[in-house]
């Protein structure tokens, strides 16, 4: 530490220091105190906030970036990182739009104004998705269903942000999540009330707020008693984004009779066939089926970013409470994944089911990791794991490392894992009978991941099996 | 009369080893050859070199299907100018449906032909009539593709696939084995009703059985990585009663 800066430090100055002009729309690289009230006060926060915000910095300033996943990658200079930009000018037509990416919009039959959207390119007010949006929420209200951006949720809720902020993921959970937890810019709240169905699909598609927000993203939702409701995040289309670290947090908090179904597709920029230039995403996902009867179910197709570091999972406090866990996580190019699942059952007769589909190809790297844990309390337990990899050429790899606690010599676990190469006597197959090579291998590919993909809202799962196909497109032969 | 398949001096090897040593064999159009020979003749191998599986490398010779050489073509170009095999052990493929694959088949060679799709509802009722002629439990068009299938059923399959994707040269490759009595009687008719003066047909197997149903124009043994003899039908009946030994390489 450079003596002014000790200086600085030993009278407090640093602290209390606010130094960073709140008119500028972007701070300087690095990350401190002064940083964090800035992000803060541009989201006119309450003082609490806040002060939670301060909390989680100075217990990640003490933590150490985690290193057991199997994933390599160069070492990321927190300092160098900016926290708070603002957007940079969005390109003026989709002329100025890499054609690559308009090229996979074509292929996955991406609207021309969605495309617009997607890249932050003005859309004609006729054709905006305001009215759409309006009606949408005029029905969410109609059933008392909040849906909107954290940052309204600190403003307008804050005793249910209070309440159940950092109570499924605290802060100091992991390195990823207190980074988070200090220096989150947004992301989306629910809240379903008691007995209340959703009555449509909850997408980020439609959310209010910017679009710009997926480097540091904070989800929290929560349904209330005997409360439905099905979440869908992400999507398949290419997104501008220019942050390479991504670290969202999201929690899930399902009460008596409640349930959850949270589905991503996530399709972050991979990077070349170096791995050079992807996106790093380093997410902690958990949901608590706080009440009896609860479930919360986790479906995710994962195909993009060059690192991937996730594991959806689910505390099943609850008596009868149920966990799922259906995932597909490709790899190609120079793609590394290590992602699967914690189930950690506490209550009695709770339940839990893992099926992970991880594809490899090219130099493509898929470990799954996943946790099953049987606390002593929890009679009449029960999981069953299905881990299958399936290897396209001879390059890439596939890691299975399950692991398994079960302080209670009644609980059930059963697991099944398979390593399988796409077999040329299929492939064959297929082609004798005309189809072309590469709509065989799709073919076998979104065999493999049915059980997965019908688990997935019916549009979702057409916008994934396209995904699959582009993301695929080329790595055989 | 003329040829839809001329194969000249074809050498192939599987590995390292080779299996067909300069075979010669015309296929005419719309008549039914069969291929008999002992185990280990090359019987196989020879279905497979003009379907273009992977195992064999063709070293010598010429396949001349419809006059052209295919020897390089793709597995798949074969399949749609009209090349269908019936494979002796199909292979399961788990978690694709059935009746999808079938039709995204049937498209593809339409397609091919510059003809439209058949809809879904042209395609169901035709599979579903089809099947029910070749006694293939409904319930199987909607499983995945031979997974758990029994051999009657798959082999039950592979001759619904012949019917919906109407080839010109059926390839049958020990269409018998593992069937019982009942399962044989529905695939022969079920292939008896393909013949139709312009489609023709290889029928290769070990043992006469066949023959009984499915009534050969001709007869070829294969020996040792040859034809040996071409002959009318009448030639089951010596090769039941003396064998493949009497038929040395000339």
């Amino acid at each position: 530490m450079a003596q002014e800066e000790v200086k600085k430090a030993i009278s407090g100055e640093y602290k209390l220091g606010f130094e960073i002009d709140i008119e500028q729309d972007t701070v300087p690289p690095g990350l401190n105190e002064d940083v964090i009230r800035f992000i803060s006060a541009k989201k006119n926060e309450p003082e609490w906030m806040t002060n939670l915000r301060l909390k989680a910095y100075n217990i990640w300033k003490n933590m150490e970036e985690p290193h057991w996943a199997k994933v390599e990658y160069e070492p990321i200079d927190y300092q160098a990182i900016s926290y708070f930009s603002a957007p940079k000018k969005p390109p003026s037509s989709l002329d100025e739009v890499d054609p690559k990416i308009l090229e996979a919009y074509e292929k996955l039959g991406i609207p021309l104004e969605e495309q617009k959207a997607l890249q932050g390119i003005a859309v004609d007010a006729v054709v905006d998705s305001v009215s759409v949006k309006t009606t949408f929420r005029e029905e969410l209200q109609k059933h008392g269903i909040i849906f909107c951006s954290i940052s309204e949720a600190i403003r307008d809720y804050p005793e249910l942000v209070q309440k159940y902020m950092f109570s499924v993921v605290p802060m100091n959970d992991n390195f990823f999540a207190a980074l988070n937890s200090a220096v989150f810019t947004d992301g989306t709240f629910v809240y379903i009330p008691k007995g209340v169905r959703c009555p449509m699909e909850l997408s980020t598609y439609f959310r209010i707020n910017a679009i710009n927000t997926g480097q540091f993203e904070r989800t929290l939702i929560i349904a209330d008693e005997g409360s439905y409701v099905s979440y869908n995040e992400g999507c398949s289309a290419p997104m501008r984004d220019e942050n390479q670290l991504h670290a969202a947090v999201v929690e899930l908090i399902a009460l008596k009779d409640a349930e959850i179904k949270y589905s991503t597709i996530q399709n972050w920029y991979p990077g070349d066939e170096t791995g050079k230039g992807g996106i790093y995403n380093f997410v902690t996902k958990r949901g608590l089926c706080e009440g009896e009867n609860s479930k919360i179910s986790w479906t995710q197709v994962e195909t993009g970013s060059a690192i991937t570091w996730k594991y959806p999972s689910c505390i099943l406090k609850g008596d009868n409470s149920v966990g799922e866990f259906y995932s597909v996580a490709v790899t190609t190019l120079a793609q590394q994944a290590d992602t699967g699942t914690k189930m950690i059952h506490l209550g009695k007769n709770t339940s839990s089911t893992i099926i992970s589909k991880g594809i490899s190809a090219m130099k493509g790297q898929n470990t799954y990791r996943g946790l099953v844990k049987i606390g002593a309390n929890a009679k009449g337990a029960r999981n069953y794991s299905e881990c299958d990899s399936l290897l396209i050429g001879s390059e890439c790899g596939a890691h299975t490392f399950p692991y398994l606690e079960d302080k209670n010599a009644l609980g059930q676990i059963e697991h099944e894992a398979t390593t399988t190469k796409i077999s040329e006597e299929q492939l064959f197959y297929l082609r004798q009978r005309g189809i072309n090579e590469e709509d065989a291998v799709s073919m076998i590919v979104h065999g493999f991941c049915k059980e997965v993909f019908s688990q997935l809202p019916m549009e979702y799962a057409v916008e994934a099996r396209a995904l699959l196909n582009l993301t695929l497109e080329g790595s055989v032969g | 009369m003329s040829k839809i398949l001329e194969i000249k001096n074809l050498k192939a090897k599987i590995g390292n080893k080779e299996i067909l040593k300069g075979l010669n064999l015309d296929l005419e159009e719309g008549k039914v050859h069969a291929i008999m020979g002992p185990n280990g003749a090359g019987k196989s191998t020879l279905s497979k070199a003009i379907v273009g599986h992977f195992d064999v490398e063709v070293t010598d010779g010429e396949i001349l299907y419809k006059g052209k050489n295919i020897v390089d073509w793709e597995p798949e170009e074969r399949a749609l100018e009209g090349i269908f095999l019936s494979f002796q052990h199909p292979v399961e493929i788990p978690g694709v449906n059935n009746a999808y694959f079938l039709r995204t088949a049937v498209n593809a060679k339409r397609k091919h032909e510059g003809k439209e799709e058949l809809n879904a509802a042209e395609f169901l009722r035709k599979m579903r009539s089809l099947a029910n002629e070749l006694g293939l439990k409904p319930e199987l068009l909607n499983r995945s593709l031979n997974e758990g299938f029994s051999g009657g059923e798959k082999k039950r399959n592979e001759v619904l696939q012949m019917m919906m994707l109407e080839p010109n040269l059926v390839i049958l490759d020990e269409i018998d084995s593992g069937l019982d009595i009942d399962a044989l009687r529905a695939v022969s008719e079920g292939i008896n009703k393909m013949k139709d003066g312009k489609r023709s047909f290889l029928v290769i197997t070990h043992y006469s059985r066949i023959l009984d149903y499915i009534k050969p124009d001709y007869i070829h043994v294969l020996k040792d990585g040859k034809i040996v003899k071409t002959a009318g039908a009448e030639l089951v009946k010596e090769l039941e009663e003396k064998g493949y030994s009497e038929f040395e390489e000339k």
